[in-house]
């Protein structure tokens, strides 16, 4: 086997005593969508923060192609490749759409000034892929609809070449049309080799998605398994019960 | 909204208009209300309002204010407050004049009026303002005690530490070669003025023809060529007239007599000279140049706008925001140690309650001129706007006799009146802030 893009290894990491993420270690492959899966609060956004560098953990390590990384800020994590699209989409909502694509790293003149019609050029130009019928770029984005807000935060995410991108309930405010432009995307960014974990709540979503799923509850890790070994129904049990399939009841 | 589907006749075609020009409808209102005001006094003090006289003394007695209104921008574009700045304008005002009248002449020992002592003074005057407010910042960004109280501890503190430094006394008179900087002692006179003007109008029309450039050779859709060339126009005969008016002030011809009785001449029969445009005036302006540039074009201003409409997504695109508050706040300082040098020098001494209640007035000021307080949205050149209505108002309303305690009602109301009117255009045009 090829040696994983990343490896999460005995992650752990409290709040106020709480254990919010306990020994957890997940793996993902170049060309891979990982599922995490959970209730609220069963520690996976916690335990991908880690890795976006938002959480430092308590203890744990992270291999990036099979390297020990050091990630400290979200400044390290782009610097290994790894770009999060958040749940919340993480937009300055007061910036239009190039901003806040080239956030924390604009492009700039030999001056050192900001090249705005450059950034805006760049964006025209990833959006007419992603999204062709955005047009609003001159506009704040809290002037956009949801599935442009977040065609905006993808765009952030792979204008930058990541190798492993972390997407947080990508579809969770989007309509059918918006979903489904999204699930195509991941298709085609996984022929491209890229490693995606994805965190949902939608199991359907998952099932379709993803190459394999972890589950979590209550911050433990309760499996790791493949979607063409396990219904639906063990996935349910695993999420609910916290019992891996096969396990009697 | 109901009125865009019924729309008056002819209130869709000056829409369209000022779409085409591309002109802010919010400047524009602003620049209305700021010219109501000015005939409105103008008609009530006889025609004494708009005189060149007048708008002269209106620009310098704007300058203090102005500049630090531009710094109070970004504070409060990043969900801050400053309520020191006054307090610290006097601290840094101390310092200078302390440097200027004792230190460096008896102990360095430069003579009075070398050109020096303007030149350390004010190099140790923007070094206190600058470490203050790199003080205050750390404390807000790094320790995260709210702005609010960290400035309302340095409103008491530096306005106090001012007090001791001086022991209340009026420090003065300032140098000559400092007093430059305060107005009528130091203008440009007239073909300076004439210069500076053709200038600034050259650069604004190269940017205004230089940035559509740009957007043609990006492919982005440009304004046409007949609207490019009115808002040229305007802008042109805005900077001219603006130095036109103020170079119409003659030097009063008693003081013209005394400055040629001290060069050792006469001043010859019928002689008139003009003031010019105020060197503390053309300090408001690089200022102002040099604060737009940051907002619009540099990272930092990029940043001071992120982390005000979204703290948590600035953080997460890896900006330093702890960091980036210690520097607003030092800017800020640095510009309330500018306001100092343009305050003192135009009073000529440091006085014990100078730049009292200024923190009002430079706050009054941003938020008039569409600061939100929310965090996120404000311009420069709107508190500049803001701080100009406010000393008209200020002024105006003396001129035209209006007693002190109602001077400060009218000025009280208007600042909320203005936020209010605020609020409402942005429901209307859709923003949701």
């Amino acid at each position: 086997m090829t040696t994983p893009l990343v490896e999460m290894r005995d992650i752990s990491i409290s709040f106020g005593g709480i254990k919010a993420v306990d020994h957890v270690s997940v793996d993902l492959y170049p060309g891979e969508v990982v599922g995490l899966l959970g209730h609220n609060g069963a520690g996976k956004s916690t335990l991908i923060k880690v890795l976006s560098g938002a959480y430092k953990a308590d203890s744990g390590k992270i291999f990036i192609n099979g390297e020990e990384a050091t990630i400290n800020s979200p400044r390290d994590a782009r610097r290994y490749n790894v770009e999060t699209i958040y749940q919340t989409l993480a937009l300055a909502d007061n910036l239009d759409a190039a901003s806040n694509l080239f956030l924390g790293r604009e492009l700039v003149t030999p001056f050192g000034l900001v090249d705005d019609g450059q950034m805006e050029a760049e964006t025209r130009k990833i959006m007419a892929r992603l999204n062709p019928n955005f047009q609003k770029f001159a506009e704040p984005v809290s002037a956009l609809s949801g599935g442009q807000r977040q065609s905006v935060a993808i765009a952030r995410a792979v204008y930058f070449n990541a190798k492993i991108l972390i997407m947080d309930e990508p579809t969770a405010a989007l309509g059918p049309q918006e979903t489904k432009m999204v699930a195509e995307l991941i298709q085609e960014l996984k022929k491209q080799g890229l490693g995606i974990f994805l965190i949902s709540h939608d199991i359907h979503d998952v099932m379709d998605l993803c190459d394999r799923v972890s589950v979590m509850k209550n911050g433990q890790l309760v499996g790791t398994e493949r979607v063409e070994d396990v219904t639906d129904d063990d996935i349910l049990g695993m999420i609910i019960l916290g019992k891996k399939p096969g396990q009697a009841a | 909204m109901t009125d865009t589907s019924h729309p008056v006749p002819g209130a869709a075609k000056r829409r369209s208009l000022l779409d085409t020009l591309e002109i802010d409808t919010r400047l524009l209102g602003m620049i209305g209300a700021f010219l109501v005001l000015c005939i409105v006094f103008n008609v009530f003090t006889d025609g004494r309002f708009l005189t060149p006289r007048n708008v002269f003394n209106l620009t310098i007695q704007t300058v203090s204010v102005a500049i630090m209104a531009t710094g109070m921008v970004f504070i409060i574009v990043t969900r801050h407050i400053d309520l020191s700045v006054g307090a610290l304008l006097a601290t840094c005002s101390a310092v200078m004049a302390m440097m200027q009248t004792a230190i460096l002449p008896d102990v360095i020992g430069l003579p009075l009026g070398h050109p020096m002592i303007w030149v350390l003074a004010a190099i140790t005057g923007m070094l206190t303002g600058t470490l203050i407010g790199a003080f205050h910042g750390w404390l807000v960004g790094y320790l995260s005690i709210p702005a609010f109280i960290v400035t309302l501890g340095g409103l008491l503190v530096w306005r106090n530490v001012a007090w001791y430094l001086t022991n209340g006394q009026t420090i003065g008179p300032l140098d000559p070669t400092f007093l430059i900087f305060g107005g009528t002692n130091g203008t440009l006179g007239e073909t300076w003025s004439w210069i500076v003007g053709a200038i600034a109008a050259a650069a604004a029309v190269a940017i205004l023809f230089q940035s559509r450039r740009k957007k043609s050779a990006h492919g982005f859709p440009v304004k046409p060529m007949w609207a490019e060339v009115t808002i040229s126009g305007i802008v042109v005969a805005a900077i001219m007239g603006f130095v036109a008016t103020l170079n119409a002030y003659e030097i009063p011809s008693r003081r013209l007599e005394r400055m040629f009785e001290d060069r050792g001449e006469i001043m010859p029969e019928g002689f008139t000279a003009s003031y010019g445009m105020p060197i503390s005036v053309l300090l408001l302006i690089i200022v102002a140049i040099g604060m737009t540039v940051i907002a619009q074009r540099t990272r930092l201003g990029r940043y001071i706008f992120a982390t005000g409409g979204n703290p948590d997504a600035a953080e997460l695109s890896g900006i330093n925001t702890r960091m980036l508050t210690v520097k607003v706040f030092a800017l800020m300082g640095a510009l309330c140690a500018l306001s100092a040098i343009v305050a003192s020098a135009r009073l000529s001494n440091h006085s014990n309650d100078i730049g009292t209640l200024d923190e009002l007035r430079v706050i009054a000021a941003a938020v008039i001129g569409g600061t939100a307080l929310a965090g996120g949205l404000g311009t420069i050149y709107g508190a500049i706007l803001g701080a100009l209505i406010m000393q008209s108002l200020q002024s105006g309303m003396a001129m035209v006799g209006v007693d002190a305690p109602l001077q400060n009602i009218v000025v009280g109301a208007v600042l909320v009146a203005a936020v209010l009117i605020d609020i409402i255009y942005r429901k209307r045009t859709g923003a949701k802030i």
